[in-house]
């Protein structure tokens, strides 16, 4: 890894708001550990070269060039999505724009600033409980610059009436913005949630980064269900890592969809820590242009009889590149493990690239473990099909490339998601315009 | 004088990839609306070639001739814009689409045909009433529709519903590319009911096989025998007949010696 001469610094030196002690500490056991960015050499980043953001000279959450109205954020949010809602715009929380209404009995739902001040112990017991599994430079990063984002606390038994939606909007500023979401979701005993993480910008030529951490606490029986809708700016740069910490019994859904962004990192670390736990992991990624989407999964069973569901499709066109890393671990102790990984990809121009990689790290010996990597093009004989029922050529292809991720679309609750997905696919895929879809 | 609705002249066929290997080696054949036409032959005969080139594939090359369809010359159009003049293949093996369902695909089959018309598109409510007419006359269960095109389709289920998209296209000339393939007695039987049910002197069809067996349920006006290429026999029904009891030595075929070449 680079040391911390050079720009790098730069990113660890802007001001955070002060904090109570422990965050006090908690930033700067952070700060002390960095361990350098990331290069090549680093087995993690093999595919990914993130010298782009580096160069980047980041200001922190400036003042923007434009307000941020009402009216922009019912354009962006997730359509007929009755969410309740907490608008970031350029890292900064806007509770004139927020709609985080109350949810229920025994539901937390805050901006984490608010928290460190209402909700200190519990912030001060579970931050950094999941994350810490798996160190990270950007998740250590954000360490050291933890200061606002979500805190989710649903209390044993208890369900939110409405999904959570984080909205974090982007626009052009003067210089490029770096900021550090991180949301905090605890949900307890046979407690329910859903929670969004949604990234959009309403400047396409805005440069900035988001480096988020989410983690997310499952207790034994809780079920949650976490959607990350990465929709940035195409010169932005965004890293996001869900951080899982799954007990007994526990159900958690995570879906990723990578829409934006010119360099992305998706990093989907969860930890199977107690019996019977599932957990699944559906993802999408669809890339044009120059755009790099690097997704990294690693999936620890760390107890015995648990489930885990890995399904990751990419859909690349023009130069874009798409990077796959699975990993799952089998602790030794973690018998009766049921695996599946499978990565799918669908490559639409001459150009496009993805590297795919399943690691397995197994350690238990009574396990079943199954994965498989593909890439391929849509398939002639199937467009020939389409075309001999009368549907264009383009329109066979949109068709067919639409049936590619569809299947990932089937596996969300939230229809509303689905739909804008679906939408926002379409509107990406140039042979697919004017296709309708009914989801 | 009736036009007929398709009329093929010294049609001569090489594979795109490979111009080396010649298929079709100068047929000629003509079929007036109503008839039924059935081409037999051996495996590597060029029938399957033939059906393909007709809807339009790419991966073959007209060397020489020409295919005329209701008088107008179809080698220069698209398999999307001969699909929408009224041609239809019936596939020998269905392509699986998953994620798309039966009825997503025929609501944008059928619109698409209705745009190439000039026609406005159907609304949902109106597409649903011709389905089901359609279903009902095929003897397709309309739960089918729900279903991903072709996904996890049985033999039967496959060739039946091939018959009924030609149905719900309203295509003038079906070409049946060996429909009779992986079916037993009893699908078989459905597939030529619902292809019966649409001969109404006005609709054509071209039966592509390589057994009588199709013929007794779909019986032909004419029968041509293709070899190598070439139609070296045409006659009535019970030409059919004649090859069931004879097979396809007195062409000079050695079944053996061709078997697995593919079609």
């Amino acid at each position: 890894m680079t040391n911390l001469m050079d720009k790098p610094v730069s990113m660890l030196d802007v001001p955070v708001p002060a904090g109570p002690a422990w965050l006090e500490a908690y930033r700067s056991r952070a700060r002390s550990r960095f361990p350098g960015f990331p290069t090549l050499r680093d087995e993690a980043w093999r595919y990914t070269n993130i010298t782009p953001i580096l160069e980047t000279p980041f200001q922190p959450a400036i003042s923007a060039a434009r307000d941020v109205s009402a009216d922009d954020v019912q354009h962006v949010r997730v359509p007929e999505l009755d969410s309740s809602l907490l608008v970031f715009v350029n890292g900064r929380y806007r509770a004139d724009l927020s709609d985080a209404d109350e949810l229920g009995k025994g539901v937390v739902s805050l901006p984490l600033h608010e928290a460190v001040r209402s909700h200190a112990e519990l912030l001060e017991e579970h931050l950094g409980t999941a994350s810490g599994e798996h160190e990270d430079p950007f998740t250590t990063l954000n360490d050291a610059m933890v200061s606002d984002g979500l805190f989710v606390h649903v209390s044993d038994g208890a369900r939110p009436d409405r999904p959570i939606e984080v909205l974090s909007i982007a626009t052009r500023t003067a210089e490029p913005v770096a900021s550090h979401p991180r949301n905090l979701v605890v949900v307890g005993k046979e407690a329910r949630a859903t929670v969004l993480e949604h990234y959009v910008t309403l400047d396409d030529d805005a440069v900035y980064l988001n480096n988020a951490v989410t983690e997310l606490i499952a207790a034994p029986s809780a079920t949650v269900e976490h959607y990350l809708l990465e929709r940035e700016s195409e010169r932005a740069f965004n890293i996001s890592t869900l951080a899982i910490r799954q007990a007994a019994e526990s159900v958690v859904h995570s879906h990723t969809v990578l829409l934006g962004g010119r360099i992305v990192r998706n990093n989907v670390t969860p930890v199977l820590a107690g019996e019977r736990a599932h957990c699944l992991i559906n993802g999408l990624y669809v890339g044009h242009r120059e755009q790099h989407l690097d997704n990294a999964m690693r999936v620890r069973h760390a107890a015995p009889q648990c489930e885990s569901r890995q399904y990751y499709k990419g859909i690349m066109n023009d130069r874009s590149r798409g990077v796959f890393t699975g990993r799952i671990v089998v602790d030794k102790i973690a018998q009766k493990t049921d695996a599946i990984q499978s990565n799918r990809n669908m490559l639409l121009s001459d150009d496009a690239r993805v590297n795919a990689r399943p690691q397995l790290e197994i350690y238990a010996d009574d396990v079943r473990c199954t994965h498989g990597a593909t890439t391929g093009r849509v398939d002639d004989e199937a467009v020939f099909y389409f075309m001999s029922r009368g549907l264009s050529e383009p329109v066979a292809r949109a068709m067919l490339v639409y049936a590619f991720a569809a299947e990932g679309f089937d596996r969300m609750e939230l229809v509303p998601v689905r739909r804008l997905l679906a939408a926002e696919m379409i509107d990406k895929l140039p042979m697919a315009r004017g296709l309708s879809i009914e989801v | 004088m009736t036009t007929p609705l398709l009329q093929i002249r010294n049609l001569h066929v090489r594979l795109e990839d490979d111009p080396s290997v010649e298929i079709i080696k100068g047929i000629d054949l003509t079929i007036m609306p109503g008839e039924v036409h059935s081409i037999m032959g051996p495996n590597g005969s060029g029938k399957s070639t033939l059906a393909q080139v007709l809807a339009g594939k790419e991966d073959y090359e007209i060397t020489e001739g020409e295919i005329l369809f209701n008088g107008q010359d179809l080698t220069e159009l698209g398999p999307d814009e001969r699909a929408n003049s009224g041609i239809f293949l019936a596939f020998q093996y269905p392509v699986e689409i998953p994620g798309v369902s039966a009825m997503q695909f025929l609501k944008a089959a059928v619109n698409a045909k209705r745009a190439f018309e000039g026609q406005n598109e159907l609304d949902a409510g109106a597409l649903l009433k011709h389905f089901r007419a359609k279903a009902e006359q095929i003897n397709v269960p309309f739960e089918m529709l729900k279903r991903n095109v072709n996904e996890g389709f049985s033999g039967g289920e496959k060739k039946r519903f091939e018959i009924f998209q030609m149905a719900v296209l309203d295509s003038v000339l079906g070409i049946l590319d060996e429909s009779d393939s992986g079916l037993d007695i009893d699908a078989l039987r459905i597939v030529a009911d619902g292809v019966n049910s649409m001969r109404d002197g006005r609709r054509s069809f071209l039966v592509i096989t390589h057994y009588q067996r199709l013929l007794n349920y779909i019986v032909p006006d004419h029968v041509h025998v293709l070899v190598n290429g070439r139609i070296v026999k045409s006659g009535g029904k019970e030409l059919a007949l004649e090859l069931e009891e004879k097979g396809y030595r007195p062409f000079g075929v050695n079944e053996s010696a061709v078997a697995g070449a593919g079609a």
